[in-house]
């Protein structure tokens, strides 16, 4: 559990936001890319089996080129630490002294990590784990072996979690079952404040009253298609968000054939992607201002998204192109977010148990796993979630080959 | 003929005219009409701003904006209902303009709607409206007053939903075939979002008010506003909507003209 964070000085100059070094050649960015999904994986050579470290092109010991990114155990010996008194770097300067240590994993390299507070001098069992950095950088971090992944405990770690924990959130639909579920997890989770946006306010739902109730939860007029409202609601809290979730959607369940017409894809574009865009003028830039704001600094901003929008599924053709087109829109929020070290989150769910996925067969993911994957997520501060079987089993088969799933699930549609 | 004109302008010029305005405010928290969700959804008023005085244009303001024909203080035409359907002249664009001003009858439903939101206005309750008033004259426009208008700026009161549905005032079945049949009037126009009751689909036939009304080539206004500064009869609407081709309906500026009370 994280301490409360002492309430700042408003008459002093808040401080801005730094990230650490990010230049890193192709190569090494799959370490990045591995740590975005929460893993720890090295390459491993597929002649030899030599497990490489740093990431490199061809084997250090038969210089085969067949790589292969495979998962660690994250078990090691920690052989030597140092802790860095001086930097030139304005990132680390401003959070001297800086822990760092070698270790032996048990696959056999040795690798620099960063090391926690509370890891023993060596040598000492520890666990070696991928996380991101404030530049979303793929780093190693090494824990005491009997901790059980709580970043929570050494403050200049925290950084790379988005704890929920202390921090003001909102939640842009509170009216569906996930945005329900979303709020009882950060409550839960030790939010102190929610916001919570409604749309259409006349329109009641089920267990709507119980969230609204909750001593955090403060409702808001939120509608993702109303430009001006957006603004307003920006305008009067864009300043305090530390996490924005994104989960309102337009979700209908319908390809081009049935559609009769672009009004309801239109909808869909409206709330799905035009929302994002929206959101993303009115909050990004008070957000970003706040990367650095003390101990609880904006921190994250989560898109709930789809399995879908990786590749098109036709009985859902038109909702899944407006979730391909927030995707692609969420990177350019990615990219203009990591200056000011805001995590951008996606999460990719597969067919979730509502009522526009009523007539799907399960497994279904239910609204609850999905905001407990999100509230961990953020903790373990990853980037790319695919949240229940069906995601992940989906991302596989994107993985192994995107034009393969895509020719599957034509087939599906047709026996759907 | 000219005379006739001077009178109005002089009329107006001399406060012996009021001219009200009978529409509410657009806005983006306007509540609009709600249908079941699979179904096709009329869109709200939006507006995105094009510039203001910026870079995207330095000495101008201005704004798109987007909404359905049925949104806001509105006007229903009859190609808007299946009845009408194969009208001549049946949709906003063609219309003859003559309809664009005429007389209205203002019934006063304040009370019973307060006592209940589902009131629904009667035959009988016209006639004894005819009883003090006069008859309800052919090519006039009846307005049922029943004071939703203060409601418009809380969208939840205004809707009125509960788990049944919408629970607003409207005309009954023998009422609306009265107000066609027997007194040939031009439309019927309320303060609620549709000219019929918010459990109008539970009646015979459903939406009685759209099915006869457009079936007879009839208009539809809704969103009234300020109805209770109008008369119960003198006062003369204006209600021209856009000229959308083959448009079902339009948002509309609705002016009245009233003598002022002596």
């Amino acid at each position: 559990m994280r301490a409360r964070p002492r309430l700042k000085n408003p008459i002093l100059r808040t401080r801005q936001p730094l990230t650490p070094p990010m230049p890193r050649s192709r190569t090494a960015l799959g370490l990045t890319a591995q740590a975005a999904e929460g893993r720890f994986a090295l390459q491993r050579c597929e002649s030899c089996g030599r497990v490489q470290y740093p990431p490199v092109d061809s084997c250090r010991g038969c210089l085969s080129e067949e790589l292969l990114w495979t998962p660690m155990s994250g078990r090691g010996e920690l052989l030597a630490h140092t802790t860095l008194h001086h930097s030139n770097d304005p990132f680390y300067r401003e959070r001297l002294p800086w822990r760092l240590g070698l270790t032996r994993l048990e696959e056999g390299p040795v690798v620099v990590a960063h090391l926690h507070r509370d890891c023993p001098p060596p040598p000492a069992a520890v666990r070696v784990t991928a996380k991101l950095d404030k530049a979303g950088r793929g780093v190693l971090v090494a824990l005491p072996a009997d901790e059980l992944g709580d970043m929570s405990t050494d403050p200049r770690h925290g950084e790379f979690s988005c704890d929920p924990e202390h921090r003001k959130v909102l939640v842009t639909d509170g009216k569906s079952r996930v945005g329900q579920a979303l709020v009882r997890e950060l409550a839960a989770a030790g939010a102190s404040v929610i916001w919570v946006g409604q749309a259409e306010p006349w329109k009641k739902y089920e267990g709507q009253d119980a969230v609204e109730k909750l001593p955090q939860v403060t409702v808001v007029p939120l509608d993702l298609t109303d430009e001006r409202g957006v603004k307003r609601i920006g305008a009067e809290i864009g300043g305090r968000v530390d996490i924005l979730i994104n989960n309102a959607e337009v979700h209908r369940t319908q390809g081009i054939a049935d559609s009769g017409g672009a009004e309801l894809a239109r909808r869909e574009m409206e709330v799905n992607y035009l929302g994002l865009l929206r959101l993303a003028q009115a909050f990004g830039p008070a957000m970003r201002a706040r990367g650095a704001d003390g101990g609880a600094s904006a921190t994250a901003w989560v898109n709930v998204l789809s399995v879908y929008a990786l590749s098109n599924y036709p009985p859902q053709g038109t909702y899944s192109a407006s979730k391909a087109a927030a995707l692609s829109l969420s990177q350019c929020l990615r990219a203009e977010m990591q200056d000011a070290g805001i995590r951008v989150v996606n999460v990719f769910p597969g067919p979730i148990d509502e009522e526009w996925n009523q007539p799907l067969p399960p497994p279904k993911l239910a609204p609850e796993r999905l905001a407990r994957d999100i509230v961990r997520g953020l903790r373990d501060g990853v980037e790319d979630l695919f949240p229940g079987d069906v995601a992940r089993e989906w991302l596989g088969r994107w993985k192994d080959n995107p034009k393969v799933l895509e020719r599957e699930l034509a087939l599906e549609s047709r026996t759907a | 003929m000219t005379d006739l004109l001077q009178d109005l302008l002089a009329g107006i010029a001399a406060d012996k005219l009021k001219v009200i305005d009978l529409t509410h405010t657009l806005g983006p928290s306007f509540p609009q009409l709600s249908l079941p969700p699979e179904m096709g959804q009329a869109l709200p008023y939006r507006s995105e701003e094009i510039s203001r005085y910026d870079g995207r244009g330095p000495a101008w303001y201005w704004n798109n904006f987007t909404l359905c024909e049925h949104t806001g203080t509105h006007f229903d035409a009859p190609i808007h209902w299946v009845s009408g359907r194969e009208l001549p002249n049946n949709s906003v664009d063609t219309i003859p303009p003559e309809h664009m001003i005429a007389p209205a009858c203002v019934i006063d439903c304040t009370e019973d709607a307060e006592r209940d939101a589902d009131f629904l206005l009667t035959r009988e309750r016209l006639e004894e409206w005819e009883a003090e008033h006069g008859r309800i004259p052919a090519g006039a426009w009846v307005l049922m007053h029943t004071g939703w208008a203060r409601r418009v700026n809380d969208p939840v009161a205004f809707q009125n939903f509960d788990e049944i549905g919408q629970h607003t005032p409207g005309p009954d079945v023998d009422c609306v075939r009265f107000l066609v049949d027997k007194r040939d009037v031009l439309g019927f126009g309320t303060e609620t979002i549709g000219t019929d009751s918010g459990q109008a689909q539970r009646l015979n036939p459903p939406y009685p008010c759209h099915y006869y009304m457009h079936g007879a080539g009839k208009y539809g206004l809704q969103c009234l506003n300020n109805l209770d500064r109008l008369p119960p009869t003198g006062a003369v609407l204006f209600t021209a909507p856009l000229k959308l081709e083959e448009g079902s309906g339009s948002p509309l500026r609705v002016l009245a003209l009233t003598p002022a009370p002596a």
